[in-house]
């Protein structure tokens, strides 16, 4: 399919739009938000991974050098929230504005103006969050977990993390909807649902999770916020409550949630895997299914989470089974992907380093979440540096590895010019050393009985400490050479062909490098041999 | 853990100093994996661990396998040409059905070591655990010592000279308490948790298991402890400031060494309630009060400076700047000044909020936890340290009567 002039807009519609902050402020084009949407996440990811160095320092040997145990506390919970709600979360929403309407042959988003609401509202979310550190008390310190009787604790800074998690939610939720209406309404005459890119097949079952479980988690913090202000009683056991029904109802949410940072990771593989390797993606309806499984799945497991709180018997072994169950539809992910590589002509750009890095240490991440799932085990696994380890691995080499992946892919139709490949791999090589020096001795360290969450640690657990501390700083660092990478390519390189990749499928690709600001203004073609790119 | 800001700042970087690191006995001990521990569920656990860690091992091994074998060979650069092969319903349904045979060998060893672990039935004695922030409690239910329930509480004894860097570190640093829990070996011990302000969980690896204690509530959990020796733990839910600093020491002993334990302990609490009626001298109880006051510190700090916003300074006239609802309790019980200072009230006054804490915030009600001498010292200490002349002298009879 040829891309003709009339897919492209016209020069003369873009001339009433403001210029400088204003446009940002009031765009309502799907490129411009989804490039809002990254940038604020990269500048996230540098915020929430100066706080894990910060983790680290104080970590990298025994006794209190560099900070006190109540800061450490809130660095530990302010990390993962800005992580999860702040890097992770609108990276994906991002490359879903920008990816999404081009894959299916649509003109913009579904509901444009919804989407600029979306965006602006995280970074006022954002700055209410990160004031609290400065507040009377500090900022909260319970955990992102938010666990009461602890969170209750919260000085001055409580009531605004709630009201920036309600705002967070307010985003998450009206993008998930604006995800689920252009691909329901938008996709181009062809595009039949068993025919659209895996990538936005993973988004459109990962905005349903989001509707699904982002007012669970309003609902929760609002039941807080009552308990401290309002003489309620929800999670006070003296007043008739249960501090252990908070658990239920957060992992209820937390749960899905985990794969809502996940199944996003797992599209943007199955488009990479595919083009780098010269051959179809393997078993694309099964991958389509184990996704749903999986989306499924996440809504019965919520109490893997909780196993040493007490359940009754059949409790644990109804989540125990329930929980082993995911790896089979995620086992199956990783077999497609494997059997796409097999017998392939592989080349290795930057984005398949990431990609196969991402399988491979995903996989690992997987395996030692089927450790922790056998709940006996578990007992010992629990609330250690194996779970640190285990969450970390599905979501730095998996979810941030998988958006750097996508960063590299798509840059070149973002920008119109191609990365610098030297650096792009010498940012891959440093990272992927870099994220196993940093979280594979914290295996050792659960294993041999360091808790999670503390900030001084006794004698034996010294050794590995000192070399993951070494290993977040050599990762933390690699992360400024892809700072570099993406503003050398904004600001020039060598001109980007419309396909840069050449075993690359897609409806993207037909449009020219840099895409331009409004595209498939009239439906494309859809040819049925370029099914599911 | 007492400075009240947040960096260490300077002094505390020059710390991380290179000798410091390689002459740490730290070093010596690498330990890859998990302790098989000394208990027969323990030892289950281990085995269950260890079965899906080989499990997994085989299946990694197979996948890797697969796809570095394919990643050196299907090289476009070695001229591989790509098969367009994509679908093949055979092999999907292997690879679940596979799968799944596996997992149900995993579940089935797995089911019947959990339903061990549940059955708590015919213990031969229970041991009440309640978490504090932070300390730990022990009660023995089956021990009675004039009247009430044998039990203690069991605090961290590395020093703060330690975690600061100003002392060298001891063998067992954050892992060593003032008094462990002892145990009987070979007895069937019922364990019930719980807590009195947030959750906790008591966890020792050489058990096998970590329990949630959950105030206002009640888990219960059991252990047989095969050998004699000394097992150490630590609390493992986030708790708040001191999370890291309440470890749990299990003492295991012989039978004969157990009951001989039980009598001197029994004869020592004894010793101490007795104590009570006796008149104290001032210097007795601020030497008591003194370390009594380490249970404070953990809020208030050493100094009695408490921390801004949050926990309010022991010292008379001392500003304290915090949300209204921290204010409001301190100002209608009489212990803020019209300038909003710190006031320090009468002996009563003083006494009422120790005992009874104020509900609703992190001060607990101590009337339980300490015994009249000790609240009787810490009175005493801190009406006469950090500037704070009230020159009362509280005595344990007066706590007495109080109550």
């Amino acid at each position: 399919m040829s891309t003709t002039a009339d897919q492209i807009a016209p020069a003369h519609d873009e001339h009433h739009a403001p210029r400088g902050l204003l446009r940002w402020l009031t765009t309502t084009n799907h490129k411009e938000i989804g490039t809002l949407y990254l940038v604020f996440s990269l500048t996230m990811f540098f915020v929430g991974g100066t706080m894990a160095l910060i983790i680290r320092a104080e970590l990298f040997q025994p006794g209190l050098q560099i900070v006190e145990p109540y800061f450490f506390n809130q660095m530990t919970t302010m990390h993962a929230l800005v992580m999860i709600f702040g890097a992770v979360m609108p990276a994906f929403v991002g490359l879903a504005n920008w990816l999404i309407p081009m894959m299916i042959g649509a003109p913009d988003m579904a509901l444009p103006r919804m989407n600029n609401w979306s965006f602006w509202i995280m970074p006022f979310a954002f700055t209410l969050l990160l004031s609290t550190l400065f507040m009377d008390g500090g900022g909260p310190a319970g955990g992102w977990t938010l666990y009461p009787p602890l969170s209750l604790q919260t000085g001055a800074a409580f009531p605004f993390v709630i009201l920036a998690i309600h705002m967070m939610g307010v985003s998450s939720v009206m993008g998930a909807i604006n995800v689920i209406a252009t691909i329901l309404n938008l996709r181009a005459p062809g595009m039949t649902l068993m025919r659209m890119p895996l990538f936005v097949w993973t988004w459109l079952i990962t905005a349903y999770l989001l509707i699904a479980v982002m007012p669970v988690l309003a609902g929760a913090v609002t039941m807080l916020l009552t308990d401290k202000y309002f003489g309620t009683s929800f999670f006070n056991a003296a007043g008739g409550g249960d501090p252990v029904m908070f658990q239920h109802i957060f992992w209820f949410f937390g749960h899905p949630e985990v794969y809502i940072m996940i199944l996003p990771a797992f599209g943007i593989v199955s488009q990479i895997i595919p083009t780098f390797a010269r051959k179809p993606l393997f078993g694309y309806a099964s991958m389509v299914y184990a996704t749903a499984s999986i989306a499924f799945l996440s809504f019965i497991v919520w109490g893997h989470h909780m196993f040493t709180v007490g359940m009754p018997l059949a409790g644990e072994l109804f989540f125990m089974y329930a929980t082993m169950l995911i790896a089979v539809p995620t086992g199956v992910k990783v077999f497609n992907w494997m059997a796409t590589m097999w017998r392939g002509s592989m080349t290795f750009e930057t984005p398949m380093l990431f990609a196969v890095a991402f399988v491979v240490l995903f996989t690992i991440g997987g395996f030692s979440g089927l450790m922790l799932a056998i709940a006996p085990a578990d007992f010992q696994y629990q609330d250690t540096y194996f779970v640190v380890a285990h969450f970390h691995y599905v979501l730095v080499p998996g979810a941030v590895f998988s958006i750097m992946a996508a960063t590299y892919y798509w840059l070149p139709k973002w920008t119109g010019h191609m990365y610098d490949e030297k650096l792009g791999r010498l940012h891959f090589w440093c990272s992927a050393i870099g994220v196993n020096v940093l979280f594979f001795p914290q295996h050792f360290l659960g294993l041999a009985g360091m808790p999670r969450r503390i900030p001084d640690y006794a004698l034996q657990f010294a050794g590995f400490n000192m070399i993951s501390s070494i290993g977040a700083f050599l990762f933390g660092l690699s992360q400024l050479i892809f700072l570099w990478v993406v503003i050398k390519c904004i600001r020039g390189g060598e001109p980007a062909p419309a396909k840069p990749w050449e075993g690359a499928h897609g409806l993207e690709w037909t449009l020219p490098s840099p895409a331009p600001l409004h595209t498939f203004q009239t439906p494309p073609q859809i040819d049925p041999s370029e099914a599911h790119g | 853990m007492t400075a009240n800001r947040p960096w260490r700042g300077a002094r505390g970087m020059a710390a991380v100093g290179v000798p410091a690191l390689w002459s740490s006995a730290a070093f010596a001990n690498f330990q890859l994996n998990m302790t098989p521990g000394v208990t027969s569920v323990s030892h289950r656990i281990y085995e269950l661990h260890m079965l899906i860690f080989w499990i997994c091992v085989a299946i990694g091994i197979v996948v890797f396998g697969v796809m570095f074998w394919s990643i050196v060979h299907h090289r476009k650069s070695r001229g591989a040409v790509a098969a367009q092969f994509h679908e093949s319903t055979k092999v999907e349904l292997a690879w679940t059905v596979v799968p799944v045979l596996i997992l149900v060998g995993m579940a089935i060893p797995a089911t019947k070591t959990l339903v061990a672990m549940e059955d708590t039935a015919d213990a031969d004695l229970t041991i009440k655990v309640t978490g504090y922030q932070w300390k730990w409690r022990y009660d023995y239910l089956d021990e009675k010592v004039g009247g009430e329930t044998l039990g203690f509480y069991s605090n961290l004894k590395t020093t703060p000279q330690q975690v600061y860097g100003d002392a060298p570190k001891d063998e067992h640093y954050l892992l060593e308490v003032d008094r462990p829990l002892v145990l009987p070996v070979g007895k069937k011990v019922r364990i019930v948790t719980t807590a009195a302000d947030v959750i906790h969980s008591w966890w020792v690896p050489s058990l096998g298991w970590k329990r949630d204690a959950i105030p206002g509530f009640i888990n219960e959990s059991w252990t047989r402890i095969e050998q004699p020796g000394t097992y150490r733990g630590q609390c493992a839910e986030l708790c708040g400031k001191d999370h890291g600093f309440m470890p749990i020491v299990i003492v295991a002993m012989n039978e004969p060494d157990y009951a001989k334990w039980l009598a001197d302990t029994k004869a020592g609490l004894l010793a101490e309630r007795d104590s009570a009626t006796r008149e104290w001298s001032r210097d007795e109880l601020m030497a008591k009060g003194a370390s009594v006051f380490q249970t404070c510190a953990a809020c208030h700090q050493a100094n009695g400076q408490g921390l801004p916003g949050m926990f309010p300074p022991l010292v008379a006239g001392q500003p304290f700047a915090a949300p209204e609802p921290l204010l409001a309790p301190l100002r209608e019980r009489g212990f803020l000044d019209g300038a909003g200072n710190i006031h320090i009230g009468s002996v009563t006054q003083h006494a009422e909020i120790v005992m009874k804490g104020i509900p609703g915030t992190p001060m607990s009600a101590y009337a339980g936890q300490l015994s009249d001498v000790e609240i009787a010292a810490v009175l005493t200490y801190i009406r006469n340290s950090w500037g704070n002349t009230l020159g009362d002298v509280v005595q344990p009879a007066a706590i007495k009567a109080l109550r």
